[in-house]
């Protein structure tokens, strides 16, 4: 029997990805475990690989092809003994098997659990929103006429919320829900639990929706641009900070931090590196600190450690600290986890990993998901001070500016001094002000008094 | 040791059978428990045979009225009372066979007998607690016998019974319920009906048509009292048309019965009383849910009210015991019954079914004029709130109807003014019970006046009344 081949989804909130590559031609013979295709995913790129054995009859879904839904069929592989042709030509075989993906293997297309009879039946079978396609990337959006109107009148964008109707459309109740959430939710996201009976007049402001694309480009003349269209991280950049900024209420605390002590200490560490075919083990940064002491400052100020739900708050048990990087065409957070059980030369050789990985786009999902807090550098840049937007959901970040000489007022005298300034950017439904205070000021203590860092 | 199935379904009925089938099209080994008929009361002695019998009573009609159509009947025109109930049975007897042969192609188990639920996952099939009604078809060939089976899922749907009012319960002679104004063995002259909800009002007409003296009477301030009161009131001036006697905001309070009549006293909303004699009673209140004898107290499965409490995948608190058609609640219609059946089984299953949405659920009554209607009356959605806008359209407007010689109904439509949203549609007239689903697509696929203005309605059909009425609710009505 031939096995439709579908699009693997590589991680829990996955819903489209882009046909990057075939790796195979139709006619290959294949075996099972080959890389078949690459599929470019938010922020990586990984491998399919195949579940079954047999010949590549028909790629459904050319390479290059952008947002293809998770599902979607992307290739038919004849059996032995089948004629590869008519398979071919057949399209769609009735018995469908996701391919596993390489890195991510049990997130790939699982069928949903049965339903089991529970005695509280709204959240059990509450079916997964469906994703929503993008009207941004002109694409239709399924949505019936009365949820299009409802959310017309409302300004809302409706790629934005996903669908509970059949087959994924957005229907009445998805627009109305999103209207009282006060916020569209992102498609991933199932339909919140039972929404409180939407009044018709009681519904929230809705989220301002940005300029139209028609509106932006009327302001310039044509052909006085060059249009770049967006890739998949561009567009999770925009979705994500967007809804951060929207819905996370920020505040910000800043304070200057004494470097004298650490970058004696760095020299040091750096000193005693030990040498192997010429070169050291490890060469800590500032920045290696910085992410160590913010771990530790967490494990010191447990109630900052946390991630906000709607429910309750998720306090972390250790610290994964998300470590921005920048990489051509955007930037990706991978997490140090763990990051206080670490030595500095560990997490050190692990963030040149990161980065080297991140610009190839070859970290995989489950690097970059998750944590509790991220530091997002550009002091070399030489930037003094500025604030970073939070990444939900991590309840806090890191804004760390240069280290340079300063001016100083040590003990009523002038005095130069190397000085930093770090700017935490703080969820305020999770954690409020004092508790902020407490945690930049643990950072504070540490990273002025770095022998802490080491024992 | 008896078998054990995935799905055991207590009550053959149009919940029960239709959850058997899809079960068993999901691949579930399936039985269904029956103690009297396959088909349920639906099927046996409900929408079926009255259908039958209100077909008889509009040929009947017509041939009375042969001379408005510019035709001559020559000889006389009677009713054969017998003819017109064997051929109601007749018609019966060929879908409950319908129901037997398509649960032996589905490979569903029949189980004859009366079933209770000892503990959860197991049905105890015993004698029937009660003889058939008469005139029963015949147990279908192949079933299974008494015993204790084995299920992962019990779904429960028992259905309901014609509930009995205190003083005045049917004895089957000269009170009746449906099943013996279903099979009269001769025409009354006269009947006095209890009631005018769908059951009440379909026999009204019936026997009005037939020739019969027909006193309704309701005690609510309206009759058909769960449709929109602009509706209610149209049929009901037809219905006096036709020389039956209304009585609203009134009561029985007592029944005496004599050799071959009964004399009713009834009370108005200011206590004043009169007394009504007449042939018959027919006793049509309302039903009330089958929950006895099943063991659900004892297995601590909630009951509300008389009925079984269950969520909108037909799940009680009780894991493994599922209910669903009447005994799990209003509105208790058979095409209700089928779709939670239908949910119940693809729950059960694990795919993503939707719960039903009520509002959404069509009704019928196949009285002459017919009434249908969908979603919230004009009063329901002001109460809710709604801003309304309400399109009304005549029958007379209309050619079809005009040709047909049925130029009597109305077509109302309300929407919300804010969003467009369909919230009801209410019809009266000739065939309205074939259009009502026109609205019923509308409102499931959210269709908003725009959609259903840029529709197109065939033409000459009855159906453009209801393209009309959106028009008007919108001013823009073309043939009024």
């Amino acid at each position: 029997m031939p096995v439709n081949v579908l699009m693997p989804a590589l991680s829990p909130t996955m819903e489209k990805g882009n046909l990057a590559k075939w790796l195979k031609k139709e006619g290959d013979t294949i075996k099972s475990g080959d890389v078949i295709a690459e599929i470019e995913t938010d922020k990586a790129t990984m491998e399919v690989e195949a579940v079954d054995e047999g010949v590549l009859a028909k790629i459904v879904v050319p390479a290059g092809t952008n947002d293809v839904a998770v599902n979607e069929l992307i290739a038919v592989i004849a059996s032995e003994g089948e004629d590869a042709k008519t398979v071919g030509s057949g399209a769609s075989a009735p018995k469908a098997a996701a391919p596993t993906a390489a890195p991510a293997p049990a997130a790939a297309g699982a069928p949903a659990a049965p339903v089991t009879p529970a005695t509280a039946p709204a959240a059990a079978t509450t079916p997964a929103a469906a994703p929503a396609k993008s009207a941004a990337s002109g694409e239709r959006v399924f949505a019936s006429p009365l949820a299009k109107r409802i959310a017309k009148d409302a300004g809302l964008d409706l790629s934005g919320i996903g669908g509970s109707g059949p087959h994924g459309r957005i229907v009445e109740k998805d627009v109305r829900a999103a209207m009282a959430g006060g916020t569209a939710k992102p498609a991933a996201a199932p339909v919140a639990a039972p929404a409180p009976a939407a009044a018709p007049t009681a519904a929230a402001p809705a989220l301002a929706a940005g300029m139209s694309e028609d509106a932006v480009r009327k302001l310039f003349e044509p052909g006085s641009y060059e249009e770049i269209p967006h890739d998949s991280m561009r567009k999770v950049i925009a979705r994500r900070l967007t809804e951060s900024k929207q819905t996370v209420p920020h505040f910000y605390l800043s304070v200057d931090c004494d470097l004298d002590a650490l970058m004696k200490l760095r020299e040091q560490i750096n000193a005693a590196a030990p040498v192997k075919d010429g070169k050291p083990g490890y060469k800590v940064s500032v920045n290696d600190f910085v992410i160590k002491a913010l771990a530790l400052a967490l494990m010191r100020v447990p109630d900052a450690n946390v991630s906000w739900t709607e429910s309750a708050m998720l306090r972390h048990k250790h610290a994964d600290v998300g470590v921005a990087v920048s990489i051509p065409g955007g930037l990706i957070t991978p997490v140090v986890r763990k990051a206080e059980t670490k030595t500095l030369s560990v997490i050190s050789n692990e963030m040149k990993d990161y980065a080297a990985r991140a610009k190839g786009r070859k970290l995989k999902p489950e690097e970059y998901q998750g944590g509790s807090t991220a530091v997002s550098n550009l002091g070399m840049f030489g930037i003094k001070d500025f604030a970073a937007v939070i990444n939900p959901p991590h309840a806090t970040i890191l804004a760390v500016g240069a280290g340079e000489q300063r001016p100083v007022v040590k003990n009523g005298a002038l005095a130069i001094a190397t000085v930093m300034t770090v700017t935490l950017s703080t969820d305020h439904r999770a954690v409020d002000g004092t508790l902020g205070a407490e945690l930049i000021q643990a950072f504070k203590q540490l990273i002025e008094n770095p022998m802490g860092l080491l024992v | 040791m008896a078998d054990n199935y995935d799905v055991i379904i207590i009550g053959g009925g149009p919940g029960g059978y239709v959850a058997a089938i899809r079960a068993a099209q999901l691949g579930m080994k399936t039985a269904v428990v029956e103690r009297e008929h396959l088909g349920g009361i639906c099927l046996n002695w409900g929408c079926i045979p009255t259908k039958a019998l209100l077909r008889s009573a509009e040929v009947y009609h017509y041939a009375t009225h042969a001379k408005d159509y510019g035709l001559t009947l020559n000889g006389t025109m009677s009713v054969d009372v017998a003819d017109v109930v064997k051929r109601s049975r007749g018609v019966s007897a060929q879908l409950n066979g319908g129901v037997a042969f398509l649960l032996k192609k589905n490979k569903v188990d029949v189980i004859w007998g009366e079933a209770s639920i000892p503990k959860a996952g197991e049905v105890k099939v015993g004698k029937p607690s009660k003889p058939p009604v008469e005139p029963a078809h015949p147990t279908p060939k192949g079933v299974l016998g008494e015993g204790v089976y084995t299920a992962k899922h019990i779904i429960v749907a028992t259905g309901a019974r014609p509930r009995a009012l205190p003083g005045i319960e049917p004895d089957k002679k000269l009170i009746w319920t449906y099943f013996e104004a279903m099979v009269p063995k001769t025409m009354p002259k006269s009947v006095i009906v209890m009631g005018s909800g769908a059951i009440g009002i379909e026999f009204a007409s019936f026997y009005k048509t037939m020739g019969a003296d027909v006193t309704v009477v309701e005690v609510m301030p309206q009759i058909l009292p769960v449709e929109d009161a602009e509706i209610a009131a149209f049929a009901r001036k037809r219905f006096e048309k036709q020389g039956m006697k209304i009585l609203t905001g009134a009561k029985v309070t007592k029944v005496e019965k004599g050799a071959d009549s009964v004399t009713a006293t009834i009370q108005d909303e200011k206590g004043a009383t009169q007394t009504l004699t007449a042939d018959r009673l027919i006793s049509a209140v309302g039903v009330v849910a089958n929950v006895e004898g099943i063991g659900l107290e004892a297995l601590g499965v909630k009951l509300d009210r008389g009925i079984v409490a269950a969520d909108g995948y037909g799940r009680t608190n009780v894991p493994g015991i599922y209910a669903v058609g009447d005994v799990a609640g209003p509105p208790m219609l058979a095409h209700k019954a089928e779709h939670e059946g239908v949910i119940c089984v693809e729950a059960i299953k694990g795919l993503h079914a939707h719960p039903m949405d009520k509002l959404k659920i069509p009704g019928c009554t196949y009285c002459h004029p017919q009434i249908a209607s969908v979603g919230l009356t004009e009063a329901k959605a002001k109460e809710a709130g709604y801003e309304l806008k309400v399109g009304r359209f005549p029958f007379a407007g209309n050619g079809k109807a005009i040709a047909l010689g049925e130029p009597d109904g109305l077509v109302k439509t309300i929407f919300d003014a804010k969003t467009g949203k369909l919230l009801g549609a209410h019809m009266v007239g000739a065939e309205v019970t074939e259009l009502i689903q026109g609205y019923v697509v509308a409102m499931n696929l959210e269709t908003t006046e725009e959609d259903l203005m840029h529709t197109v309605f065939p033409h000459p059909t009855l159906s453009e009344t209801m393209h009309e009425s959106v028009l008007d609710a919108y001013g823009r009505v073309v043939h009024a």
